[in-house]
């Protein structure tokens, strides 16, 4: 209990919170860190997934890329990206490292949601003279928007969390608020970065939570 | 022992025998070290994820509970995790095997939940109408019907594990990552390389080791007619642990 006091204190104190290792820098670079990964890997995964799913091939391709992508450790591909020329591009490795684990969940999900779609749904769309652009927008796309989303929003909370890792690879963001704290050896400081961390993740669920409450009935899968 | 000048540990480069002849044992170290962290978390997860199940399966009041507490777990970040397990266990091997523990138990759990739920009501009451009492309806008929969905979550649970077990080189206790780590700061691309390909290896061998498994313990799933079980992609299980 007294690891947890000691953590409040020290998240509340507010020589903690400013400065280039303050909390609201760390904040602010986990912010834009996993914004700006979560647009790349919807830009790169998206247009692919949908096409594919609208074709009805490449499925195998899909569920495989999502398998390999958990066998691969995240720290070492950072770690990896780190040490190529990629590496002398500042952010570079991370960047890349957190889109390449962003992209299988985004792809199956989107891959699979399209697929799902009612195939009697699709065929009457065809047999209205939906040209194959028009069936894609217009009909299997709105239909697997819960699907893909809840793609993009397991891809967002997942990039959450790969972010930490950035930080042992002496990366920005928050994580690097808990490495700093196993160097002091300060308990309470890896505790409140800890703390941070999962509160944020939350958040990230809670505000995807909340889009899906205020979306329109239809895009909700509401039947 | 020193090195010639102009071999591939003195050149720095990322494929190098040198370097695989010269830390055998190094590397021997780290990878069984690995192998003790993901066998030992994932076998404790399945200790306690099979109760779990069962109790969940029993009570329905019990599985919206359980789930949402694991689904919870599985949230947290694998650093911030091993992290906010230090006040308890120090810097330790115990601190990674919890935190890998509670990651196991989200994605075992749900599927040998899944698997007992699948399991027909004809069967169960067929089972009953033999005589067969709650423990050995179980033992006998519900634990092995619920194998294949049980296995599939094993698999996943069991490669996640062997990825994550490298973030545990934060506290020291990391197997091949801990090489990796060290590599990073002393720029050492063979031992990098070296480590991350072996660890990609112990995930896809322990993967096909528990396939092959799967298909030994449940002959009957390929028995004459092949029912193949839906395999609908979960989206909760979809995503990989950082």
């Amino acid at each position: 209990m007294s690891t947890l006091t000691a953590a409040w204190h020290w998240l509340t104190d507010p020589a903690h919170w400013s400065g280039d290792d303050g909390i609201g820098h760390r904040l602010l670079q986990h912010l834009v860190l996993t914004a700006v990964c979560l647009v790349i890997s919807c830009v790169l995964a998206l247009p692919v997934a949908l096409v594919l799913g609208h074709l009805g091939k490449g499925g195998a391709l899909a569920v495989n890329i999502s398998n390999v992508g958990r066998a691969v450790p995240t720290f070492a591909v950072l770690v990896l990206l780190l040490l190529t020329p990629v590496g002398k591009w500042g952010e570079g490795p991370t960047v890349a490292a957190l889109v390449l684990f962003a992209v299988p969940p985004l792809l199956t999900n989107a891959y699979v949601g399209m697929r799902e779609v009612d195939r009697g749904v699709v065929r009457a769309a065809r047999g209205m003279g939906m040209t194959g652009r028009q069936m894609l927008l217009r009909v299997e796309l709105p239909l697997a928007l819960p699907m893909i989303m809840n793609g993009v929003r397991i891809a967002a909370v997942q990039l959450v969390a790969t972010a930490t890792i950035a930080a042992l690879a002496g990366g920005g963001g928050l994580g690097r608020i808990i490495t700093a704290g196993f160097n002091l050896a300060s308990t309470p400081q890896v505790v409140a970065g800890a703390l941070l961390v999962a509160v944020f993740a939350l958040v990230v669920e809670a505000v995807f939570e909340i889009a899906e409450r205020l979306a329109p009935v239809w895009a909700r899968g509401g039947r | 022992m020193t090195a010639p000048p102009d071999d591939c540990l003195a050149r720095n480069e990322w494929i190098c025998g040198a370097y695989l002849r010269t830390r055998r044992h190094i590397l021997l170290d780290a990878v069984l070290q690995h192998l003790q962290l993901t066998a030992v978390s994932i076998l404790i997860g399945l200790a306690i994820a099979v109760p779990l199940a069962v109790l969940a399966r029993r009570w329905g009041w019990a599985a919206g509970p359980v789930l949402a507490v694991t689904t919870i777990l599985y949230t947290i970040p694998s650093l911030a995790m091993f992290s906010l397990l230090l006040p308890v266990y120090g810097l330790s091997a115990t601190l990674v095997v919890a935190g890998l523990v509670l990651y196991s138990l989200t994605l075992l759990v749900r599927n040998i939940l899944a698997g007992l739920r699948a399991v027909p009501e004809e069967t169960r009451q067929a089972a009953r109408g033999l005589g067969y009492g709650p423990i050995r309806l179980l033992l006998a008929v519900e634990l092995p019907l619920a194998l294949p969905a049980a296995m599939a979550g094993l698999r996943i649970a069991t490669v996640s594990a062997v990825s994550l077990v490298t973030v545990g080189a934060i506290v020291g206790f990391g197997g091949l990552g801990n090489l990796i780590y060290a590599g990073m700061n002393t720029y050492f691309k063979a031992q990098v390389l070296t480590a991350s390909v072996l660890c990609v290896l112990i995930a896809v061998v322990a993967d096909l080791l528990l396939l092959a498994v799967q298909w030994l313990i449940t002959p009957w799933t390929r028995a004459g007619r092949t029912r193949v079980p839906p395999r609908r992609v979960r989206a909760r299980t979809t995503a990989s642990r950082v």
